[in-house]
């Protein structure tokens, strides 16, 4: 039956499916992932899910929208791609060996979850990243009162502000000077530690784990240079790596991910990648190939492909790159990449902040705190590739709205 | 479970069960109503899920849907909601919301 395959059925994989048939693709749409479970949002894992023993995963879509766009769904792992043949190779149960044709093949694979090599499977350590982690995590939590978070990023405080409501005792260890050193600036570092705080959530910044106590299969403290860290449950999150061993064994060519050009395309024909495995040209970063991850990025480069391969003529992928965190009582939004960002200008104001962030005087990134008008308005500004006078960033979002109006 | 109604872009009248507690764009996304995306699943940040108020009263937005409303989400009316930031309760029987055009 050939047609687009995609492999992987995660936020991009999902899109992509149900966009083939909107945008007007005729073949067949068939949807592979070792998971057998209706696609879900990834992000309440870290929040929702955690704090109700009770709560299921959250679709993306129902199953009668995947039937609806005549898109078939497999579960099964996917053992080998030969892109000279243009078929995949399946494997588990009852799919063992068979192969499945395609026309176009999709990978939407996804990241892993790094792991500490020293912590690598001891019984009481976790990381989270799908819908398994997740239930483990929250299956182990019943005989865990002491939880050690190691990483101070989104995943990690997230899931440490949710911990801390449930009232378990959360210790969160970054070796960085600051909790979120490597996607924020230090005004909105600052106000998420003391927000963390004030969830009686502890913060060690600067923290270097030294070596780690055990009684055997399990972890009983972090030790360092200044404070053994005691703990019941240790959650790793020190960030992800793209999932690249299919196209790497199929001889396509990766870097920090696949590696593709503007519209998608992998070194092999008819190989295409998207979400948090795909490397693409971007144009905030001056080309330069970039893997992005996040649920906006996965989706719109989703949406883009099914226009192309629905016989489309559309441009090269370029859309603004937008995140959020809920952490605790805080809503940070960043819209744009400060990859290159020299300067600056920041509004704090009482419970909100936005800090804008110029790359000489363009204005190439906005990050706020419980600000979404501000956070909405940036997503336009950037879009336009408007940089608004510094008196409007300072003034506020309607100043900014106001400013949008007229330019 | 309340029955609510959903008015689909081309006016098809869709009702769905909801279940208390869980957001009204959850029981529409179950249902698979036209025209609520939900791509950020629930965090007030795409506006994908936003639709008037026909038929019914709802407690009043709070400053995090009231602002994203304002600020982003095309074709904004008075009754504008973010389906996804509120909560379904058995007062809300009868409810009907018309799914805003993107």
């Amino acid at each position: 039956m050939s047609g687009v395959v995609i492999i992987g059925a995660g936020h991009a994989g999902s899109q992509l499916a149900v966009s083939l048939r909107a945008e007007g693709y005729a073949g067949a749409v068939t949807l592979v992932d070792a998971a057998d479970v209706l696609p879900y949002h990834k992000p309440p894992l870290s929040k929702t899910f955690l704090k109700d023993p009770a709560a299921q995963p959250q679709p993306l879509r129902a199953a009668s929208a995947y039937e609806a766009a005549g898109v078939t769904r497999i579960a099964a792992r996917v053992d080998a791609i030969d892109t000279a043949a243009r078929r995949v190779m399946l494997g588990g149960r009852a799919l063992d060996g068979q192969a499945l044709a395609y026309d176009d093949l999709v990978l939407a694979t996804g990241a892993r979850n790094r792991m500490l090599p020293e912590l690598a499977g001891a019984e009481n350590v976790h990381s989270l990243r799908d819908l398994a982690d997740a239930e483990g995590l929250r299956a182990a939590l019943g005989g865990a009162d002491r939880i050690t978070v190691i990483g101070g990023g989104f995943i990690g405080l997230e899931s440490a502000a949710a911990l801390a409501a449930m009232g378990k005792a959360v210790t969160v260890l970054e070796a960085a000077p600051r909790v979120l050193a490597r996607v924020a600036a230090a005004e909105t570092s600052a106000r998420v530690q003391a927000a963390l705080a004030d969830l009686g959530v502890t913060v060690r910044t600067g923290y270097m784990a030294q070596g780690y106590r055990r009684d055997g299969a399990r972890v009983t403290a972090v030790t360092g240079a200044d404070a053994d860290i005691a703990c019941d449950l240790i959650l790793v999150g020190i960030g992800a790596q793209a999932d690249t061993a299919l196209a790497r064994a199929a001889g396509i060519a990766c870097h920090q991910g696949i590696l593709t050009d503007g519209h998608l395309r992998s070194s092999a024909p008819h190989v295409w990648a998207i979400g948090d495995v795909a490397e693409t040209p971007h144009w905030q970063a001056g080309a330069a190939p970039l893997r992005v991850e996040s649920v906006q990025n996965a989706t719109d480069q989703a949406r883009h492909l099914a226009r192309h391969l629905a016989g489309q003529d559309v441009d090269a992928f370029r859309t603004v790159p937008w995140f959020w965190s809920d952490i605790g009582p805080l809503k940070l939004q960043i819209a744009g990449l400060a990859l290159h960002a020299d300067r600056q200008v920041v509004r704090a104001d009482g419970a909100r902040l936005a800090v804008f962030h110029l790359a000489g005087e363009r204005l190439v990134s906005v990050e706020t705190l419980n600000s979404p008008a501000d956070h909405m308005i940036a997503r336009q500004l950037l879009d336009a590739g408007l940089t608004p006078p510094e008196t409007a960033m300072q003034d506020g979002a309607a100043a900014l709205k106001a400013w949008l109006a007229q330019a | 479970m309340p029955l609510i109604t959903f008015v689909e872009p081309d006016g098809t009248r869709r009702e769905v069960s909801a279940h208390p507690g869980e957001s009204l764009m959850v029981a529409a996304t179950r249902a698979d109503v036209a025209g609520i995306i939900a791509e950020c699943g629930g965090s007030a940040m795409c506006a994908t899920c936003h639709c008037y108020l026909v038929e019914g009263t709802l407690p009043e937005a709070e400053a995090l849907e009231a602002e994203t409303i304002e600020f982003v989400a095309q074709n904004t009316r008075a009754t504008s909601r973010l389906t996804c930031q509120i909560a379904v309760t058995e007062a809300m029987a009868g409810l009907v919301l018309q799914v805003a055009p993107r």
